[in-house]
């Protein structure tokens, strides 16, 4: 939990009631500083061991027990761990601050592996809608279909769904990569602000409505853009970063780059030029 | 947030009463002021089964009072007095809850409008499900407490549609609970989860051409503008995929009739809906774990995309 401290600047603002305090804390400071690797993980993580692995059945715990048990699990220094039966529940493997190879032997439910920084999940399964919300770095692979709002609001990583996904994928995304094997629905992109979107299949009506920035890569059809989307070239180094991330993510490896069509933000609508946190740690 | 679910077992019957309550049950969260069930249940075809409701089980923000059980009886014997009328005869009674009873009744006309007219005339009288096969119950609670409540738990039949109430646009009660009847058609009923914006619009239209709204739920509209549709001669499916056009706002919906089951979705996509489908069966709810509860193995699962309209044959 960041520290909220008061600063002693007085903005016009502060002088006019509207503000009493200004986050000053952790993720304020320089404290993703990329020389200083000891700064990459959060306080109270966990030391893991990825070849000390262990099973977890699932099927009578509510979520809340499982993200303890995992948690648990982390603090004994397992670094594999593999959840049986999770039958679709909600809210399983948030908030994982940690390395951990951690597979799911089955399908889950809403928000699914949200608020995550550094583990790589395998779901044997399906995923619901929201999955790996506020993703911020890690890998996460989901070998069937998914839900709405696939990686919304998230800020790094690899997000890559080997099935079709719902609408509004990359919802609001600030960063890290979404790759999609199949089809994508209607508004996908939508409001998004930074990253990469890949969809290998057919996307729904309004792609990258009122995107900000950020690119979204189609391999199939595309049922119609929204506001602000226009088409850009694809460059030779595009087709090398997308040869290069279909690999990694073990995803259309053979798939025809080249025919992809490429969209971007047609305006300049945003300010701001910082680079996220997460961003800085991938720029090692 | 309302929760919907739907199953259909195709070339056989089940108890879908049980099933339907643990779907439902599953999807608690998304509401318990009220449940509600539409089931197709096995019945010999000959008479009509009316569910019809007498009085109010009354909740927060309801317009509806409770009332004695004394002005029930009455209503009950004023019902009787117009069935007859109606020169309709009925075959079994049975009072489940003092404000909430079962009729079988026979009655020769297809046309159901006169007749519902005549039932709905005494005060504090609704008809919540008329037709061949279907039965619509609801009831404040979660869905066990209705199928408890309704013992729901040995109803065999082919499919149905159902709903878990976040109560938001109207009153917790039930006339304003899903599944609503395609009033005045036979075994058509209807579960929504999400929000109409041209409700009263749409209402006011419906209402200049002889259709009834019951409650001022906007999800009933879908009930009765696919019932209009069909009245025009569209089919099932004609009727839902005008809707997409003709209904503003966000909404996953289902309607069900004798003999199938369809879903809808907005072209926004906003409203959730998790679909399994196969040979024998499809199941459908507003989230994975409703079907899971009917199938707890892995299976393979997806979310219909916007503006799709599906429907299934039993």
């Amino acid at each position: 939990m960041a520290n909220l401290k008061s600063t002693e600047t007085k903005t016009k603002a502060q002088s006019m009631g509207m503000h009493t305090e200004v986050l000053t804390g952790r993720t304020q400071q320089k404290f993703f500083n990329p020389d200083e690797a000891e700064n990459f993980y959060y306080f109270g993580t966990y030391d893991v061991d990825f070849n000390k692995r262990t099973e977890l059945d699932v099927k009578d715990m509510t979520a809340t027990e499982v993200n303890k048990h995992i948690d648990n699990l982390m603090s004994k220094g397992y670094g594999t761990i593999v959840i049986k039966n999770p039958q679709g529940k909600h809210s399983l493997g948030v908030g994982i601050l940690n390395k951990l190879n951690l597979i799911f032997e089955g399908s889950l439910g809403y928000f699914g592996m949200g608020s995550c920084d550094g583990p790589t999940v395998r779901i044997n399964g399906r995923v619901g809608w929201s999955c790996a919300e506020n993703l911020m770095a890690g890998k996460v692979v989901i070998e069937k279909n998914a839900g709405s709002c696939f990686g919304a609001a998230m800020r790094g990583g690899d997000l890559i769904c080997k099935g079709s996904v719902g609408a509004r994928t990359g919802i609001d995304m600030k960063g890290g990569t979404i790759i999609v094997g199949g089809d994508a629905g209607a508004f996908t992109g939508f409001m998004m602000q930074r990253g990469r979107i890949i969809i290998l299949g057919n996307v729904g009506i309004n792609l990258g409505d009122s995107m900000y920035d950020g690119t979204i890569f189609i391999g199939g059809k595309i049922g119609s853009l929204g506001s602000d989307a226009v088409e850009a070239e694809l460059t030779s180094s595009d087709q090398d970063w997308l040869k290069r991330k279909l690999k990694v993510a073990e995803i259309g490896e053979n798939f025809n780059v080249s025919k992809m069509v490429k969209i971007v933000a047609g305006k300049k609508l945003w300010n701001y030029d910082n680079l996220e946190p997460a961003e800085k740690k991938g720029a090692i | 947030m309302c929760g919907i679910a739907g199953l259909i077992h195709r070339g056989r019957s089940s108890n879908v009463g049980k099933e339907l309550q643990g779907m439902l049950q599953a999807l608690k969260h998304r509401g318990e002021d009220s449940s509600g069930f539409a089931l197709y249940g096995d019945t010999d075809g000959r008479n009509f089964i009316m569910r019809f409701k007498v009085g109010e089980n009354v909740g927060e923000g309801s317009s509806s009072v409770m009332e004695e059980t004394s002005v029930y009886d009455e209503r009950v014997k004023l019902v009787n007095a117009n069935i007859l009328s109606m020169g309709a005869k009925i075959i079994k009674e049975e009072r489940i809850l003092p404000y909430s009873l079962r009729y079988e009744v026979s009655y020769n006309e297809n046309d159901l409008r006169e007749f519902s007219r005549k039932i709905e005339s005494v005060p504090g009288v609704e008809i919540l499900s008329m037709g061949k096969s279907l039965e619509v119950i609801k009831d404040l609670g979660n869905a066990k407490a209705v199928c408890d409540r309704y013992n729901l738990d040995k109803l065999v039949g082919t499919h149905g549609i159902g709903h878990a109430r976040m109560a938001t646009e109207s009153g917790v009660d039930i006339k304003s609970a899903h599944p609503f009847w395609g009033y005045p058609f036979s075994d058509v009923s209807v579960v929504h989860n999400g929000q109409l914006t041209n409700y009263w619009n749409n209402r006011r239209a419906l209402e200049n051409q002889g259709m009834r709204f019951m409650s001022e739920c906007d999800s009933e509209l879908i009930a009765v503008y696919i019932a209009q549709k069909m009245r025009e001669g569209a089919t099932l499916e004609e009727g839902m995929r005008d809707s997409l056009k003709g209904l503003d706002g966000v909404f996953t919906y289902f309607v069900a009739t004798k003999d199938s089951l369809g879903m809808a979705k907005d072209t926004m996509a906003a409203k959730p809906l998790v679909l399994y489908e196969s040979d024998d069966l499809v199941a459908m709810g507003s989230e994975e774990i409703a079907i899971r509860s009917v199938l707890p193995q892995e299976i393979e699962t997806y979310d219909p995309y916007d503006g799709e309209v599906k429907v299934w044959q039993i």
